[in-house]
């Protein structure tokens, strides 16, 4: 690697680094994957504005976040509220590593712990509906669903296999709204992951159904031809709170306001 | 701190959950309002061991069936072990159920309020309590809820000693650990 891009690449680090800003989304009517009750085909939400951020939160942010509260270090966190593996692929409790740059996605991260930084932000873990709306962009649509070849696209993007080093965050190119990595880099934490009740069809179960989902039945997904999303709720709703895994980041939101608070 | 006496119950806050082991959920730092009106935190409810559940009053089939097995829990208990147990009903739906909606559930349901409390929580304390206990749960257009019906015992400290999703009928396991975690401490 020549020394130009040694200092370009170290340019852009430092340009994303010091400004993981949050981005305005504009709020709307939008057709959700999950139904708005039982039994329900309509499955359109109002979806208030809000703000997300850019990029998903890197290890070098998170390291910071771990000087203010260190009741967040692995070696300190309640198992309640990270599991074992909870950042260990850093050599310390307070250290970056071969294995965490700085500007990587920080990953091994407990819905818990995301959700503590985000706080610390003033902010909170983005909501199911605020990423399928912001994954349903690309660079020229907000919705782009419709389009089989970008269906293809992504779909392509998230078969590939995830061994190797793990990308800097803000190298893909910016979807209509200004965000960046929400396809292929990183599976993302939500604020109400443990909200996603799906199951296949099974309003024929009957009473054995009704029992698990207090007297709704369970929630049939509407459009299963989007893939992505379905891959992306199917991990998000086998999690448990406590657990971390090797390609599961987050990133935070804000509710939207006026003047963008 | 604006005021001295907010310093005074953080103090207490944080000696109680200084006092609980790293795997209790009652460290979660949360605050419950209960159907008498008392605002407690989560940590003052160690003490006792207790069945802990999620619902709300007007879910209309699996949260009567979830009030029905928790009493027949409590129905299969000796005297003693029965003294011992505590249960927690918070609910899911804190716009709605106000203390007196949990009042008049208890009452209908006939709910013995000198061991079983009802109680709810802001939505966000509310989705991390949620997120300890393994619930799922989703508020619905229509105002009501799709969740999972679970009971999860408590040690006196807030570890998770059991869990049933198993409605109805108690899972005879589930109750077995009930008496053994309200056996008589020497």
């Amino acid at each position: 690697m020549t020394l130009a891009t040694l200092a370009a690449g170290w340019l852009c680090a430092g340009v994303s680094h010091a400004a993981p800003g949050f981005v305005p989304v504009a709020g709307g009517r939008f057709t959700s994957v999950l139904p708005a009750g039982p039994g329900s085909d309509d499955s359109t939400i109002e979806l208030p504005a809000f703000h997300i951020m850019v990029t998903p939160v890197t290890n070098g942010e998170f390291l910071a976040f771990l000087g203010e509260h260190p009741e967040w270090r692995r070696d300190r966190v309640p198992r309640v509220f990270a599991e074992q593996t909870y950042l260990d692929h850093w050599p310390s409790a307070v250290s970056l590593g071969a294995k965490a740059a700085a500007d990587q996605p920080v990953t091994r991260v407990s819905w818990f712990a995301a959700q503590a930084y985000c706080e610390a932000q003033q902010a909170r873990l983005p909501t199911w509906h605020e990423y399928e709306h912001v994954l349903a962009a690309d660079a020229t649509r907000i919705d782009a669903r419709q389009d089989a070849a970008w269906r293809e696209r992504m779909l392509s993007w998230y078969s590939r296999p995830s061994g190797g080093t793990l990308p800097a965050v803000g190298r893909s190119t910016p979807n209509i709204h200004g965000i960046r990595d929400l396809h292929g880099l990183v599976w993302e934490w939500a604020l109400d992951f443990n909200a996603l009740l799906v199951s296949a069809d099974n309003r024929n179960q009957g009473d054995a159904q009704l029992l698990k989902f207090c007297g709704e039945g369970a929630l049939a997904v509407t459009d299963r031809d989007n893939y992505p999303v379905l891959m992306r709720l199917a991990m998000l709703s086998a999690l448990q709170a406590g657990h971390t895994t090797r390609s599961l980041g987050f990133r935070c939101a804000r509710d939207g306001g006026r003047n963008g608070e | 701190m604006k005021n001295p006496f907010a310093l005074v119950m953080l103090l207490f806050a944080v000696a109680a959950s200084a006092a609980l082991p790293g795997d209790s959920v009652l460290q979660l730092e949360a605050r419950l309002v209960t159907h008498d009106e008392r605002t407690m935190t989560l940590a003052s409810r160690a003490g006792a061991p207790q069945l802990v559940s999620l619902f709300f009053t007007r879910c209309d089939y699996a949260c009567p069936l979830i009030i029905d097995t928790a009493k027949q829990i409590d129905r299969q208990l000796t005297g003693p072990q029965r003294s011992r147990l505590r249960v927690l009903l918070v609910s899911l739906d804190p716009q709605r159920d106000d203390p007196a909606a949990l009042r008049a559930l208890a009452a209908q349901r006939r709910l013995d309020l000198g061991r079983w409390t009802l109680a709810r929580m802001e939505p966000l304390p509310l989705r991390k309590l949620a997120a300890l206990l393994d619930v799922k749960y989703r508020r619905l257009e229509s105002g009501d809820f799709s969740h999972t019906a679970v009971l999860v015992l408590l040690d006196s400290a807030g570890r998770i000693l059991a869990r049933t999703e198993h409605m109805g009928i108690p899972e005879p396991a589930f109750v077995d650990a009930v008496r053994r975690a309200t056996a008589p401490t020497s």
